[in-house]
């Protein structure tokens, strides 16, 4: 330091010093409270167990509803809350558990809510067209297909998880 | 990097004579503990300030998860503590915090109270110190309701018929701070906007004159 003529002067050392303690001090006081408040976000958002609904066996080709209930937690907040879906078997034996929820502005569409389209999915609000896989019709109001939900096919019932956006 | 910025404001702004005006000012010898040792007991009032502001600041997190509701604010303190990162820590920091806070205000009303610094030109410094006392008094007393557990339930119930034991005033006095005739909903909703905005107000108020009047005034001389 003195040999190429930067000192470092009393004044400067005890700054830096002084401000370096402070600074520690300061976050050790700071930092788990950041912590709490961020906590939310660093949190694994849980994947929700999944809820028996309907038994295999009266599952059809023709999309049915089904309303059910699932125990939810909202931090120290526990409450039932009740889902919709609308359940078929496709021709290929697959099932598809769709969500109600038009992706335009999240009215309750229905499966041949258009008695004259009997193979679509309808939503009242502003004629949102769905196709029976969930694809929205292009020139309706949705831009995106129906959301599915998550299953699960165990001892012969239908087990579904949350809605995922497609 | 940073006192280029800060050269950059000051040059427009002038901000320096303002924090020196604030920070930069003789510390007499008589009250500094590096030279007497003794003289530690100077730093009480610092070491107040210093908890109440642990307090504001653990006070601010702690609401973004507590509610002041019969049903969940049990529910919402044991959550905060039990299911979020470091909630302990920032509850245990708030709970704690409060009793150094009183311990720290008594310790300094005592030294000054010992050293005579209330005495002329003082006085009014003194005034605003005990009303200060009872501002931080009446915020440990409002904070203890808030967990909403067995504890807080029947301390303010006790803290109630205190407060209707007074001649006259009494009854009004004991529904006006209860909300109703029991410690019910009205009451910790109530105990919460005293504690989080009356008070605080009240406060910052009274610790602006405090700071505004002592370097007005300057410590007190030697004994």
């Amino acid at each position: 330091m003195a040999q190429n003529g930067s000192k470092v002067t009393r004044r400067q050392f005890l700054t830096y010093t002084l401000t370096g303690v402070g600074g520690f001090m300061a976050a050790t006081l700071i930092s788990p409270m950041v912590n709490f408040a961020i906590d939310p976000v660093l949190k694994k958002s849980g994947a929700g167990d999944k809820v028996k609904v309907m038994s295999l066996d009266d599952i059809t080709t023709e999309p049915q509803r089904v309303d059910f209930k699932k125990q939810t937690q909202d931090a120290w907040y526990e409450f039932e809350e009740t889902l919709s879906a609308w359940v078929y078997k496709t021709d290929s034996g697959e099932i598809v558990a769709l969500s109600p929820i038009c992706t335009h502005l999240g009215c309750q569409v229905a499966y041949a809510g258009d008695p004259t389209r009997p193979t679509e999915f309808f939503c009242p609000c502003h004629l949102g067209r769905y196709e029976k896989d969930g694809t929205n019709i292009p020139g309706t109001p949705p831009t995106a297909p129906l959301a599915r939900y998550e299953k699960e096919e165990k001892d012969g019932f239908l087990y579904l998880g949350s809605p995922v956006a497609q | 990097m940073l006192q280029k910025i800060y050269d950059w404001v000051d040059e427009r702004v002038d901000i320096t004579p303002l924090w020196r005006d604030i920070a930069d000012h003789e510390v007499p010898e008589h009250v500094n503990p590096a030279h007497h040792f003794s003289a530690f007991v100077y730093c009480f009032g610092g070491l107040t300030f210093f908890t109440i502001v642990i307090q504001i600041l653990s006070g601010m997190f702690l609401t973004m998860y507590y509610v002041p509701d019969i049903i969940n604010a049990h529910a919402s303190v044991y959550y905060l503590q039990n299911e979020i990162a470091h909630g302990q820590i920032v509850r245990g920091m708030h709970h704690w915090g409060a009793s150094v806070a009183i311990v720290m205000l008594f310790l300094h009303t005592l030294r000054v109270f010992f050293t005579g610094s209330y005495k002329k030109p003082r006085e009014l410094n003194w005034v605003v110190g005990v009303l200060l006392f009872f501002v931080v008094l009446a915020l440990g007393l409002t904070g203890y309701l808030l967990p909403w557990d067995m504890k807080a339930l029947f301390a303010t119930k006790v803290t109630l018929q205190i407060a209707e034991s007074v001649p006259v005033i009494g009854g009004i006095a004991k529904t006006l701070l209860a909300g109703g005739e029991i410690v019910g909903a009205s009451t910790l909703a109530r105990f919460f906007a005293i504690h989080v905005f009356f008070l605080p107000a009240a406060l910052f108020g009274l610790l602006g004159a405090h700071f505004l009047m002592i370097r007005k005034q300057g410590v007190s001389g030697p004994l």
